[in-house]
């Protein structure tokens, strides 16, 4: 069993740590609190250094210690402090780098509120049992055979059909139906290979969808989206080595993955403002009569500077938006501020909490719009942002790519 | 029987000297007992639930994070009954402590501007330093009953403060 360390200043009196528990359970881990003596908290603390004034930080810095030192055994560590405590998230983000820099043991940071329940923490559980488990299959870096990736996101659904580590097919439609949508895309991806689901070797799925997905195609592969968009991020880059930084703004939720040689060792999801959402994008293409393929161009020629956007929240920025078009502002400038506002939050709320590593892999869907992969370099301070081929297909791909190997399906016949 | 609150909230060196002079001591355990003796166990170890924080908005706003107004929902009750503090600054965790300097700080605060009868120490560091620390504290104690006799007298106006440095 996957043993998570829980590094936290009391979860207990949020009332969240029955959630946590439950949490590592359903992926087969069990969280374990390292256990030291009272002398070697102020040991470690003064060791570490952080003038921490809450002792449960303290607490915090010394069964991280005790983590690195090998005085407590973890396959794992989740970290948690309350969110909209300073103290904690400076003490939460220097034990994180703490153990990262002196451990290979994989790392998961969370800033909680009284309403954290299970679900939330689930994608998270799920990356670091996989992390630890199936380090294996993780490190393949070669897809094999005739394999299918499923990606069941929460406004597109994907897929993508490999052969002998090529991308020979693919397919993209909006998820409505779950099972509608695989089959529709999975049309896709199929024509005009000349193969069908029956010549396939084996199938992964990943993706909101992914476990009703897995069970009626029976697919050899089901998993979370965190560890497979890494995956398929760092493949497609061309970069399976050495540390990355994989950012998908998505529709529903952005994801930000650090890698280390193709694993995943640290992630935020945030999920909390559409405002920092393709959605956005999504309203802002539609108000100003463009195709949402057209507004990467547009918003690449404007300058946002020009644009009055005073909020983050998607429907006063909208209303801002509307507001300068209509005091004369050009349709460029306004898709430019779109793009601006969307990076500066993921910055704010994201980024931020993370740490950078070149090269920064920009996937999904609105990876594709060329005015955001520019902000987003803006925003970092003008770093190098690839968005590699099928950069929307990240997920669908690193599927794809995993499941080679695991599926038997021919021998089987 | 004067109830008597204690920081920190937990010291047992503190409830046992409070408890010695037939006073009621204020403490966290008889708190968190009480919670988890309560039929169900719905989320342990201390069956605070996320029903607790949000108590805790008496005593802290809804931006304060959730594990100060946690802790406060648990301790700001026994804040509310105190009829007098004896609270003991930068003492160390061993002799007791909440974990959270923001509830240290809103706890104190609470007490202190309750203006019940207060004894401030700083928690001592050499021998007879812990001497007069007990003995500060036992005639803090002393003269409880006789500053609660003197309240009703005077309808309450004559609150007892007494601060020292140790």
């Amino acid at each position: 069993m996957v043993k998570i360390a829980l590094v936290s200043c009391g979860t207990e009196y949020s009332g969240i740590q029955k959630e946590i528990e439950k949490a590592a359970t359903t992926f087969g881990a069990q969280i374990v609190i390292p256990e030291i003596d009272l002398d070697y908290i102020d040991e470690a603390y003064e060791k570490f250094g952080f003038s921490a004034q809450s002792s449960s930080l303290k607490l915090m810095i010394a069964r991280a210690m005790s983590i690195v030192e090998g005085k407590s055994k973890a396959d794992a560590v989740f970290i948690a402090t309350c969110f909209r405590c300073a103290e904690g998230a400076l003490v939460r983000n220097e034990v994180r780098r703490f153990i990262q820099e002196n451990t290979r043991i994989p790392v998961v940071t969370y800033s909680f509120t009284e309403r954290t329940k299970a679900d939330e923490l689930f994608i998270r559980m799920e990356a670091l049992s996989t992390t630890v488990a199936r380090r294996s299959i993780l490190a393949r870096e070669k897809q094999e055979g005739l394999t299918l990736g499923i990606d069941s996101g929460s406004t597109t659904t994907k897929v993508v059909l490999m052969e002998n580590n090529e991308i020979i097919g693919s397919g993209w439609t909006s998820t409505k139906d779950i099972m509608e949508s695989v089959a529709k895309g999975a049309d896709e991806a199929f024509e005009g290979t000349g193969y069908s689901m029956d010549d396939i070797d084996g199938i992964g799925t990943t993706g909101y969808g992914r476990l009703t997905i897995g069970k009626k195609l029976k697919a050899e592969l089901v998993q979370e989206e965190l560890s497979v968009n890494a995956k398929g991020a760092v493949y497609l880059a061309g970069h399976q080595k050495g540390e990355a930084t994989v950012l998908d703004i998505g529709g529903m939720d952005n994801k930000v993955i650090t890698v280390n040689n193709g694993i995943p060792d640290n992630f935020t999801m945030g999920g909390i403002c559409a405002g920092a959402s393709g959605r956005f994008l999504d309203m802002t293409s539609r108000r100003l009569d463009v195709d949402i393929t057209e507004l990467g161009p547009l918003a690449t020629k404007g300058n946002f500077k020009k644009a009055m956007l005073n909020s983050y929240c998607i429907v006063f920025g909208i209303q801002d938006l509307v507001t300068t078009l209509a005091a004369g502002g050009s349709k460029k400038d306004v898709a430019a501020a779109a793009c601006h506002s969307v990076a500066e939050q993921v910055y704010e709320q994201q980024l931020q909490e993370i740490d950078i590593r070149e090269p920064l892999i920009q996937v999904g869907g609105t990876s594709l719009i060329s005015g955001l992969v520019k902000a987003v370099s803006e925003t970092l301070g003008g770093i190098d942002v690839v968005v590699p081929e099928y950069s929307q297909h990240i997920g669908a791909v690193g599927a794809a790519l995993l499941v080679s190997g695991m599926g038997k399906r021919q021998e089987n016949r | 029987m004067v109830k008597v609150a204690i920081f920190p909230p937990n010291s047992l060196i503190l409830a046992d000297l409070i408890e010695r002079k037939g006073y009621v001591a204020l403490a966290l355990q008889k708190a968190i007992r009480k919670k988890v003796k309560d039929p169900d166990i719905d989320s342990p170890p201390m069956n605070i639930t996320e029903d607790d924080p949000i108590k805790g908005l008496k005593y802290a706003a809804i931006e304060v994070p959730s594990g100060v107004r946690g802790r406060m929902a648990i301790i700001g009750p026994l804040l509310d009954e105190s009829e007098a503090a004896i609270i003991i600054d930068d003492a160390p965790f061993g002799f007791g402590c909440i974990g959270c300097a923001r509830t240290n700080e809103l706890s104190i605060f609470y007490l202190r501007k309750k203006g019940v009868p207060t004894l401030e120490l700083i928690y001592p560091k050499t021998k007879d330093e812990t001497t007069d620390m007990v003995n500060r504290i036992n005639t803090f104690l002393d003269s409880l009953t006789l500053s609660k006799d003197s309240n009703k007298e005077n309808n309450g106006k004559n609150n007892v403060k007494e601060e020292n440095n140790g």
